[in-house]
């Protein structure tokens, strides 16, 4: 299984702000054991795709020159679910950025509706921590999540 | 500027809301760690919540610095506080209880450092800043 939780950014704004969807879809397995004859995403993979939405948008703000790791979820509250066949739309918002790292605030919704808020805090771990520097922050985002920060990518060459 | 009372009140909001406890656990003697439950991590979400809270800015390592004791610092030894490093203490944290750092001096285990991480140690620093 590949780890990415956002298909696309539809709104990036550098410093400020970000919107990811993703669309959930009855091919992704996990969505066959939870739940058995109720297929409904689950909230820890929501959370990560909020979380890579607010990552990404607070990597970026530093050009990536830091390791973004999640470090604590302060709030976190569940209002709805999505199923197969919705696009849960995620929003993040840079509240801090320092150089120890950073928090940002998120929500996620299918149309109009909530499906989840609250707050993520991230840590920058520095090279020196991270052994030698063996993770390299900016190729992860841009080999791994090659195409996914390009607003724009719909067939039409909209963000939506 | 805001005083003591009202400080005191917005740190045990914001304490409340990081560490997800109830008002009245969180007192002006109350220990970060100890007692209220603070995990490294929650340093860097209560200095996020104080700058919004205060609208103030702490620089890194003003309120709770990291990394006190270094091992070639020689202010630690055999698992103690030297008296220099009780001495870089009193520099560092300046607003720091006298009464928390007179308890260190008297039993200096280095685990006891944690403990001069009070609420009143953070209302200290905040007067400070919001009166300077």
């Amino acid at each position: 299984m590949r780890w990415f939780w956002i298909d696309r950014f539809t709104e990036f704004k550098s410093g400020s702000h970000a919107t990811a969807i993703k669309n959930v879809t009855l091919s992704e397995d996990h969505l066959h054991d939870h739940m058995p004859g109720f297929p409904v995403m689950p909230a820890s993979l929501m959370l990560e795709g909020m979380a890579q939405t607010g990552g990404i948008l607070l990597g970026e703000q530093k050009q990536f020159a830091h390791i973004v790791i999640l470090a604590k979820v302060p709030r976190m509250t569940f209002h709805s679910w999505a199923c197969p066949g919705d696009t849960l739309v995620y929003t993040a918002k840079l509240i801090e950025a320092r150089d120890e790292g950073g928090m940002v605030e998120v929500q996620a919704h299918v149309g109009q509706r909530l499906v989840a808020e609250g707050e993520i805090v991230f840590a920058h771990v520095d090279e020196a921590a991270g052994g030698g520097g063996t993770i390299d922050q900016k190729n992860f985002v841009f080999s791994m999540l090659r195409g996914v920060l390009d607003v724009g990518k719909a067939g039409d060459g909209s963000a939506e | 500027m805001p005083s003591r009372d009202e400080i005191f009140e917005k740190v045990q909001s914001t304490l409340v809301d990081a560490l997800g406890l109830d008002e009245d656990e969180v007192t002006a003697t109350s220990r970060l760690k100890a007692d209220l439950g603070a995990e490294s991590i929650d340093f860097l979400d209560i200095v996020f919540r104080l700058e919004k809270n205060f609208g103030i800015k702490i620089p890194r390592n003003e309120l709770f610095p990291e990394s006190l004791f270094t091992a070639d610092s020689g202010f630690a030894e055999n698992g103690r506080v030297t008296a220099k490093g009780l001495d870089e203490l009193r520099t560092r944290l300046p607003h720091a209880d006298k009464d928390t750092l007179d308890a260190l001096a008297k039993d200096p285990r280095v685990e006891n450092v944690e403990d001069l991480f009070t609420v009143n140690m953070v209302v200290n620093f905040l007067a400070s800043k919001l009166a300077a």
